[in-house]
C-alpha cells in the first residue's frame, strides 16, 4: 500500500533527520516523530529513515513491531483507544468493544471503509474511576454503556462530516 | 481568596476543564479572587470535578454548579451548598497520611513558586550545601524507604551500589515512569500533580551517587504528565535548581524526558535501558546490575516515581520520622489506586500496616451498591487476588507476599460477587501474553498455553485434569523465565486457584459460572410470572431468539440465543434470569 507522501511531510522528516547527528539510540524518537507527521509508518518512510541514518532496515522493523505505539497500517481520521485495564474489564469493557465493533463494522487496528475511524484496544489509560473508558483523539469518554458508546461514535462521525 | 480546579487527567475526563474555563471567564474581572488556578488530582476521583474555594471543597461540580459557585463568590443568592463535599468525605481525606501525595491537588503543578513555598527544593539545598553523599545515603537508609515500583528493594542499597561502582566518572539517574500496570495510576497523578517533587528527588539521588544526567522514562499514554514535566524542568533550570553549579556548589545535573513507546516489559530495569538505547525493550540477565553496568554501559540508578517523590520529605524531616510511620519491616506510606467495584474509588495514601479492610471499607467507603466484598487484586498482572476472608491482612511487603500476592506498584482492584475469578485470571494472562517480549520460551509459549486452558475453561470446555495442568505449567513458567514479568505472570492463576478453587471446579465439572460472568456457561430464561409481554426484548434481540405475542409471557430459544445479555439489561420487570 502506498502512502500519500506529499513533499511537505517528507521534507519535514528529512529536516528532522538531518538536524543533529542521529544515531541508533535516537531510533524511537525518530519513529515517534515520523508517526506524528504521517499518522502511521509507511514502508517508504522506514526506508527513508534507514537511508538517512544508516540504521539497518531489519533493526528498524524490529523496533517498530515491538512497541504498541507504532502503526504499520494507515489509521482513520479518528483513532479510538479502548481501555482494557483491569478496572474497565471488571466494569464491562468487553461490551463496549462489541458495541464499537458492531457500529463501525471493523476489526481492531483496521480502518473503517469511510476512513473515519480506527479502533485499538489499549492497556490502562489511567482513568480507572470513570471506567469503562475510551479516548477519541485527545478526549476521554467515561462511564460508557453500549448505548452511550454508539451515541458518541455517531456524534464524532457527524462532526467530521459536517 | 483562592479558587482552584483539580485538573488531572481523570478530572478533565469528568469535565473539570469545562468548569475551569467557565470559572475563568466569569471571574476574570472579579478582583477578590481573580480567575481560578489549576491543581493536580487530590485523589477523590469519585467526586470529580472538584473545585476548592480556600478551604471549602465543592464536588461533582457541573456547569450548573460552576455558575452557583460564581454567584456564591459574588455574594448573590445561590445553591452552592448542595455541591459542598460531605463532612464524611473530608474526614476520609484527612484520615490518610500524605507524603508522596502531599502537594497533589493542593498546589499548582505548573508553578515552581508554589512548590518552593511548600518547602520545595529545601531538601536538595540541604544535601548540596550541608551534607556529603554518605550522609544522604545514610539518611535514606535510616528511613527504611523501599522501592515503590513493586519489588520493594531497599533504596539506599541501590544508591550505595551505584555510588561505589568504580571505573566510570559518568553515571546516570533514571526515573521509571513507565506505569503500565492496568488499574494503576499513582505515578500519573504524582507527575501531573507535583512534578517538582520527582525532580527534587532525582536531584538528591544524583548528588548521592554522583550522576550528572537524569532521564525520566515516561509512558507516551500520559501526554499531560509529559507537558507538566517539561514545564517543571524548564522552570527548575531557570531557577538554577538544574544545570551547572547548583546552589553554588560544584555539582552539575540536568534532566531530560524520554517518552516510552508502549511496552509493559519496559518497566523492568534492563528492558527500560535497552529501550532508552533505541532498541527493542528486552530484559537481559542480571548481574551485571544497572548499578554496575546500566545505560550506555555506565553505572545507573533506576527508581520509581513514587520512590523519588518520598525523598525530599525524608531529607527535610529526617529518616527517623519516616521510619516512625509503618511497620517493623515496611516503613512509611504507600499510595494505592482504588478501583473496580469500590464505592469511593480514587487515589489514597495510607501508612504501611493498615489492613486491607481499613482501606476498602475505610477510605474506600466499601463496595458499590452494597454488594458483598469478594476479593481484591493487588500488584496487577504480577500480583494476585486476596480473598475477602483475608481482609485483616496488614499492608506490608511481608504479609502481602505471604498471601501469594505482592505489594506491587499500588493498583488495588476491588471485586464483588459478580466478578468471576477464573475470568480474572484469564484477563491477566491475556495481558501478559500480549506484553511478553518473547525472549524466554517459557514466558512466550507457556503463558500462551495457560491462557488457552483458561479460555477453554471459561468457554465451557474445561477438562478433568485442567487444574493440575495449570499448576504444573505455572511453576515451570516461574522457574524458566528471566525477568519478573515471566516469573510473576502465573501469580494471578496460582492465587485464584489457591483461594477460589471451587470456582474453577464449578466451571470445569458443572459448567457453571457462579458469578454469572462467563457468558458461554449461562442460560437465559424468562420467568413467565414476571413477564408482562411488553415485546421489548423480542424486538431488540440481535439473534431473534425471543418469541411471544403481546401481553403474553415470552420464551427464549436457547438454541438461537447468542448469550449477549442485552435482554437482561433491557427488561424493566427483572423477568429474565441467568442460570
Amino acid at each position: 500500500m502506498s502512502c500519500n507522501c506529499k513533499n511537505e511531510p517528507r521534507q519535514e522528516l528529512e529536516n528532522y533527520l538531518e538536524n543533529g547527528n542521529k544515531t541508533e539510540s535516537d531510533l524511537i524518537p525518530i519513529l515517534q516523530k515520523a508517526q506524528e507527521i504521517y499518522g502511521w509508518l509507511p514502508p517508504e518512510v522506514l526506508s527513508l529513515i534507514s537511508e538517512k541514518t544508516g540504521i539497518k532496515p531489519a533493526k528498524i522493523m524490529g523496533v517498530v513491531t515491538f512497541y504498541a505505539q507504532f502503526r504499520t497500517k494507515p489509521v482513520g481520521k479518528n483513532l479510538i483507544l479502548l481501555c482494557q485495564g483491569t478496572a474497565c474489564h471488571v466494569n464491562g469493557s468487553a461490551d463496549i468493544e462489541s458495541a464499537v465493533k458492531g457500529e463501525l463494522n471493523t476489526e481492531e487496528g483496521e480502518m473503517t471503509e469511510d476512513g473515519l475511524f480506527t479502533y485499538n484496544n489499549v492497556a490502562c489509560l489511567g482513568c480507572c474511576s470513570l471506567s469503562p473508558v475510551m479516548m477519541i483523539g485527545d478526549k476521554t469518554y467515561g462511564k460508557l454503556t453500549k448505548e452511550s458508546t454508539v451515541r458518541v461514535l455517531n456524534e464524532v462521525a457527524k462532526g467530521v462530516k459536517a | 481568596m483562592r479558587v482552584t480546579v483539580g485538573l488531572g487527567s481523570c478530572g478533565i475526563a469528568a469535565g473539570a476543564d469545562k468548569v475551569f474555563n467557565l470559572l475563568n471567564k466569569e471571574l476574570e474581572d472579579f478582583t477578590p479572587c481573580g480567575a481560578s488556578a489549576v491543581t493536580g488530582c487530590i485523589g477523590m476521583c469519585y467526586l470529580e470535578p472538584i473545585v476548592n474555594i480556600d478551604d471549602d471543597v465543592y464536588v461533582k461540580v457541573d456547569e450548573e454548579g460552576a455558575y452557583e459557585l460564581v454567584k456564591l463568590l459574588k455574594g448573590q443568592k445561590n445553591n452552592a451548598l448542595s455541591y459542598k463535599a460531605s463532612a464524611q468525605d473530608i474526614e476520609l481525606l484527612a484520615s490518610q497520611t500524605r507524603i508522596a501525595l502531599k502537594n497533589c491537588g493542593v498546589i499548582n503543578p505548573e508553578s515552581i513558586d508554589e512548590y518552593v513555598l511548600k518547602d520545595g527544593y529545601k531538601a536538595a539545598e540541604k544535601c548540596l550545601k550541608n551534607m556529603n553523599f554518605e550522609q544522604v545515603i545514610e539518611e535514606i537508609k535510616t528511613s527504611g524507604l523501599a522501592g515503590r515500583g513493586g519489588a520493594g528493594f531497599p533504596t539506599w542499597f541501590k544508591w550505595n551500589a551505584a555510588r561505589n561502582s568504580v571505573g566510570s566518572e559518568e553515571k546516570y539517574i533514571i526515573c521509571n515512569a513507565d506505569e503500565g500496570d492496568p488499574g494503576a495510576f499513582m505515578d500519573r497523578a504524582i507527575l501531573e500533580g507535583d512534578p517538582h517533587a520527582v525532580l527534587e528527588g532525582m536531584l538528591i539521588a544524583a548528588f548521592a551517587i554522583g550522576a550528572n544526567e537524569g532521564i525520566i522514562y515516561v509512558r507516551a499514554e500520559y501526554p499531560l504528565a509529559i507537558i507538566r514535566l517539561e514545564k517543571a524542568i524548564s522552570q527548575a533550570r531557570q531557577k538554577g535548581f538544574l544545570g551547572k553549579n547548583i546552589f553554588g556548589s560544584d555539582f552539575n545535573f540536568d534532566i531530560r524526558i524520554k517518552a516510552g513507546a508502549g511496552a509493559f516489559v519496559c518497566g523492568e530495569e534492563t528492558a527500560l535501558i535497552a529501550s532508552l538505547e533505541g532498541g527493542r525493550g528486552m530484559p537481559r540477565l542480571k548481574p551485571p546490575f544497572p548499578a554496575q553496568k546500566g545505560f550506555k554501559g555506565k553505572p545507573t540508578n533506576i527508581n520509581n516515581v513514587e520512590t523519588f517523590a518520598n525523598v525530599p520529605w525524608i531529607i527535610r524531616n529526617g529518616g527517623e520520622a519516616f521510619a516512625a510511620i509503618g511497620t517493623e519491616n515496611s516503613k512509611g506510606t504507600k499510595v494505592f489506586a482504588l478501583t473496580g467495584k469500590i464505592a469511593k474509588g480514587g487515589l489514597v495514601e495510607v501508612p504501611m500496616g493498615w489492613t486491607i479492610k481499613d482501606v476498602v471499607f475505610g477510605v474506600g467507603g466499601g463496595i458499590q451498591n452494597n454488594k458483598s466484598f469478594k476479593a481484591v487484586q493487588m500488584g496487577g498482572p504480577s500480583g494476585g487476588c486476596i480473598p475477602a476472608v483475608l481482609e485483616n491482612v496488614t499492608i506490608d511487603y511481608k504479609s502481602l507476599a505471604e498471601t501469594g500476592a505482592i505489594m506491587g506498584s499500588g493498583g488495588m482492584v476491588v471485586m464483588d460477587d459478580t466478578t468471576c475469578m477464573v475470568d480474572m485470571a484469564r484477563f491477566f494472562l491475556d495481558f501478559t501474553c500480549k506484553e511478553s517480549c518473547g525472549k524466554c520460551t517459557h514466558c512466550r509459549v507457556g503463558n500462551r498455553r495457560l491462557l488457552e486452558i483458561l479460555e477453554r475453561i471459561c468457554g465451557g470446555g474445561g477438562k478433568d485434569n485442567d487444574i493440575e495442568l495449570l499448576e504444573e505449567l505455572s511453576e515451570e513458567i516461574k522457574a524458566g523465565s528471566l525477568c519478573a514479568l515471566g516469573q510473576t505472570a502465573p501469580n494471578p492463576v496460582l492465587t485464584t486457584l489457591k483461594y477460589f478453587k471451587n470456582e474453577y471446579e464449578d466451571h470445569i465439572l458443572n459448567k457453571k459460572c457462579t458469578a454469572h460472568s462467563c457468558k458461554p456457561l449461562l442460560t437465559y430464561r424468562i420467568i413467565p410470572e414476571k413477564c408482562t409481554g411488553c415485546t421489548l426484548c423480542a424486538r431488540k434481540c440481535p439473534a431473534n431468539a425471543i418469541t411471544g405475542t403481546v401481553k403474553t409471557p415470552h420464551v427464549i430459544d436457547s438454541e438461537k440465543c447468542v448469550k449477549c445479555g442485552d435482554c437482561v439489561k433491557l427488561c424493566k420487570f427483572d423477568a429474565i434470569v441467568t442460570t
